[in-house]
């Protein structure tokens, strides 16, 4: 080929290149000319906008928040701060990510912070306000708190004494799920107690069924269903004192009364006889999804499983839920006495980074019962708050109707799930390992606990 | 310029070399059409296409069978279904043809920057002598060791400083920047390739570096530009880590972001991943395979010395 052609084609292949860069370029304008749209759907409810009076003149102003929560349950939230953009003129910009506990970091320290961040640990709070980026809640804020949440649930936004971050969207973990239509037709009660929950699993177990079924896998975080199994019999057997002092290692992590719970855990987990309907033998608890685990319940190779409120997004689409429907969930039943159950939940707190007056008037909106009120009308099902202002019927799903009593119960105990109060190499590491090859390798609990005791960090 | 390709004088010993590589070729030639090598390359071909396929399978497998048997249960049991691709293209709170123009803003700029950049560079480290070159030339090689990852803090907190954070233009400048060593070197060793003889021929008809740039050296590296390109292409249209850190706004976020968190808060939607992936792999096989041969064929050129 000749020069000539050749410079030809470089010609054109240059020219090409220069309107990709023009093209990109108009790109971006757009882009960034057209942001901020969205919300369309808004929430029927009219609130009062004398609370945010107090602020100040906001019209205009902007405020971010980023979060865990992602499609598809960040529409509702969006939609939950129409009725305070109106009040107020805010516009608030809402950003999930999955990747939020990583990236939070990496943005508080480049400079690069959100006004306000949903936090689901209250040790990632605590982290946050040692490095200095989280600034203390407003009064008005710590005055809803005070006046609508139960008393430990301020104290998980509270650090070092100072108030910091308001309780939003919580879920209960204490429920065992079951097939209603299953239990009439086998003429099974549900068990009121922890000692009846074990004459049922026996009973079922002698017609040659497995009653349990359980599954702690979950890709690098595997092992965390069974730090609540665990987390939830400390509380029932133990009790909440007990509880508190092993959650923040108060007590040696292998203390024989804990010892005590893991084997009672043990007593259902490691049975052969109780575990593990339609999925195989005890091992496979270890190697089974947790979002698959409860699905034999569907097609009746199982009949009871563990798990938190939340799970009820991952029944199969069509799967009605509710005391009439396929699958509903009891509490689980209290140890050793009748009566209200203890209930081991999460949630997350809403911290701010700065005290702009839009941002603390938002924060003082989040933590109001108005907010929880108009977000339980607009989400679907999967969403409950412990803000004892919320109004159970707005609430559309069954199970999340029976977790918000739950909360509102003021007889029950409630207690933060205690893996994410545990630092975490041990929170969210080496007890999801050591519970994993309690499992799989059927290694002795004592040695499990030890084995935490051990690696507890040094402080 | 009437410049012809020169012709080179035939140097004496080269028809030898000529032939032994001819009889090489030759006999590699008669290895790889046998029979057995054909199986062997089908064998590999096959196993290593099953995951890919599967994954195709799946992608078109109802909600429930995803969770609950292999995609090889297809086979026995067989279930079509175009929901999962719905839940994708239109399911989402974000509208997907938004997160593609994203993405191609994104990729093209950071493609294109870094080439025109390395070739320039390339060019004054192969062709202009000065103090220091090889120096210099092993400095920014080394570069190439710095992991990105120990960067994204300090970037990002230069990012939010200079104004830039939000903006198109942090996920553009970070991807030339961590382009750039790599991409030197490969074009640097491809020009070094090139005959001295054709750059001096140049020279003595009184061309200057530019003309010598893109008149005689651009049009024989454009398979070294379109291989490099192609790379480039694949790692930014992919990469999750620099647009998650950089262009998390929602008016920049790529698709891969939008596909990391499609699986929902909880997970619970992970069997849209199927789907998901086989959406953004679109563009990239496209790319791919309209590209291939440059892509080949550059690679051995910049790389490979004799």
């Amino acid at each position: 080929m000749t020069m000539r052609a050749r410079g030809r084609r470089s010609a054109v292949l240059a020219g090409g290149l220069g309107v990709a860069l023009v093209l990109a370029g108009c790109g971006a304008d757009e882009i960034d000319g057209g942001g901020g749209g969205g919300a369309e759907a808004a929430a029927d409810s009219e609130i009062d906008c004398a609370p945010y009076e107090e602020f100040g003149d906001l019209e205009g102003e902007t405020v971010t928040v980023y979060t865990s929560i992602v499609d598809p349950e960040d529409q509702p939230h969006i939609d939950s701060y129409v009725p305070f953009e109106e009040c107020t003129g805010v516009d608030v910009q809402y950003e999930g990510s999955r990747e939020f506990e990583a990236q939070l970091v990496v943005r508080t320290q480049s400079g690069n912070a959100p006004d306000i961040a949903f936090i689901p640990q209250p040790g990632l709070l605590a982290n946050l306000v040692a490095s200095g980026d989280v600034v203390p809640a407003p009064d008005q804020t710590e005055a809803n708190v005070e006046e609508y949440w139960d008393e430990s649930w301020k104290e998980y936004g509270t650090v070092d004494g100072e108030f910091y971050a308001a309780p939003l969207g919580a879920n209960a973990k204490s429920f065992v799920w079951y097939s209603p239509a299953a239990f009439e037709e086998a003429g099974y009660e549900i068990p009121q107690t922890w000692d009846e929950m074990i004459a049922l699993s026996e009973e079922i177990a002698a017609t040659g069924a497995k009653p349990w079924c359980a599954g702690i896998g979950s890709g690098d975080a595997t092992g965390w269903p069974a730090t609540d199994w665990l987390e939830d019999v400390v509380l029932r057997q133990a009790g909440p004192e007990v509880y508190d002092q092993w959650v923040n290692h108060e007590i040696p992590f292998n203390d024989p009364r804990i010892v005590e719970a893991l084997n009672t855990v043990g007593e259902i987990l490691k049975n052969p006889d109780f575990v593990n309907g339609g999925l195989g033998d005890v091992q496979s608890v270890a190697s089974t999804a947790f979002d698959d685990a409860a699905l034999p319940i569907l097609d009746g190779s199982c009949w009871m499983h563990r798990q938190a409120s939340f799970y009820q997004a991952n029944w199969p689409e069509g799967t009605e839920i509710g005391e009439d429907g396929d699958v509903f969930a009891f509490p689980l039943p209290p140890i050793g006495s009748e009566g209200t159950p203890p209930v081991l939940g999460g949630g997350e707190f809403t911290a701010a980074f700065n005290d702009d007056p839009a941002t603390q008037a938002f924060q003082t909106y989040l933590s109001s019962p108005e907010w929880a009120n108009i977000k339980a009308q607009v989400s679907g099902p999967g969403w409950v708050s412990a803000n004892t202002g919320l109004d159970v019927d707005n609430l559309e799903s069954p199970i999340d109707q029976l977790s918000a009593e739950l909360f509102q119960d003021p007889e029950a105990v409630f207690r933060f799930d205690g893996s994410d109060l545990m630092p975490g190499e041990i929170g969210a590491g080496r007890l999801w390992t050591e519970l994993t090859s309690w499992i799989a390798n059927d290694k002795a609990s004592e040695a499990v606990l030890t084995d935490v005791e051990n690696a507890w960090p040094a402080s | 310029m009437t410049t012809t390709t020169p012709v080179m004088a035939p140097v004496p010993g080269e028809a030898d070399t000529r032939g032994r590589v001819h009889s090489r070729a030759e006999r590699a030639q008669k290895r790889l059409t046998s029979r057995t090598a054909s199986v062997a390359a089908i064998v590999i071909a096959v196993l290593w296409t099953v995951p890919t396929f599967g994954l195709l399978l799946t992608s078109f497998r109802p909600e429930l069978d995803i969770r609950r048997s292999g995609w090889w249960s297809m086979f026995t049991d067989p279930q079509f279904t175009v929901d999962n691709y719905n839940q994708v293209l239109y399911g989402g709170g974000t509208d997907f043809a938004t997160l593609f123009v994203n993405s191609l803003v994104i990729t093209l700029p950071s493609v294109v920057i870094p080439i025109t950049l390395a070739l320039l560079a390339a060019y004054a480290f192969a062709w202009i002598p000065f103090k220091g070159r090889s120096v210099l030339f092993v400095a920014v090689f080394a570069l190439q060791i710095v992991p990105l990852q120990v960067t994204l803090i300090p970037l990002l907190s230069l990012y939010v400083d200079s104004g830039l954070a939000g903006s198109f233009w942090t996920v553009w400048l970070s991807h030339s920047m961590f382009a750039l060593p790599l991409a030197i070197f490969l074009l640097h060793n491809f020009m070094r390739e090139i005959p001295p003889s054709l750059v001096e021929a140049a020279r003595m008809d009184g061309a200057g570096h530019v003309k010598i740039f893109f008149q005689v050296l651009l049009p024989l590296l454009t398979p070294a530009i379109a291989a490099f390109g192609v790379f480039q292409f694949l790692w930014v249209w992919n990469d999750l880590l620099v647009s998650l850190t950089f262009a998390s706004s929602p008016d920049t976020v790529p698709l891969t972001v939008r596909l990391a968190d499609m699986v929902g808060s909880r997970g619970s939607d992970w069997y849209l991943l199927a789907a998901g992936a086989f959406v953004a792999m679109v563009v990239p096989l496209i790319v791919f395979v309209a590209l291939q041969r440059f892509f080949v064929r550059g690679l051995l050129a910049g790389s490979v010395k004799g």
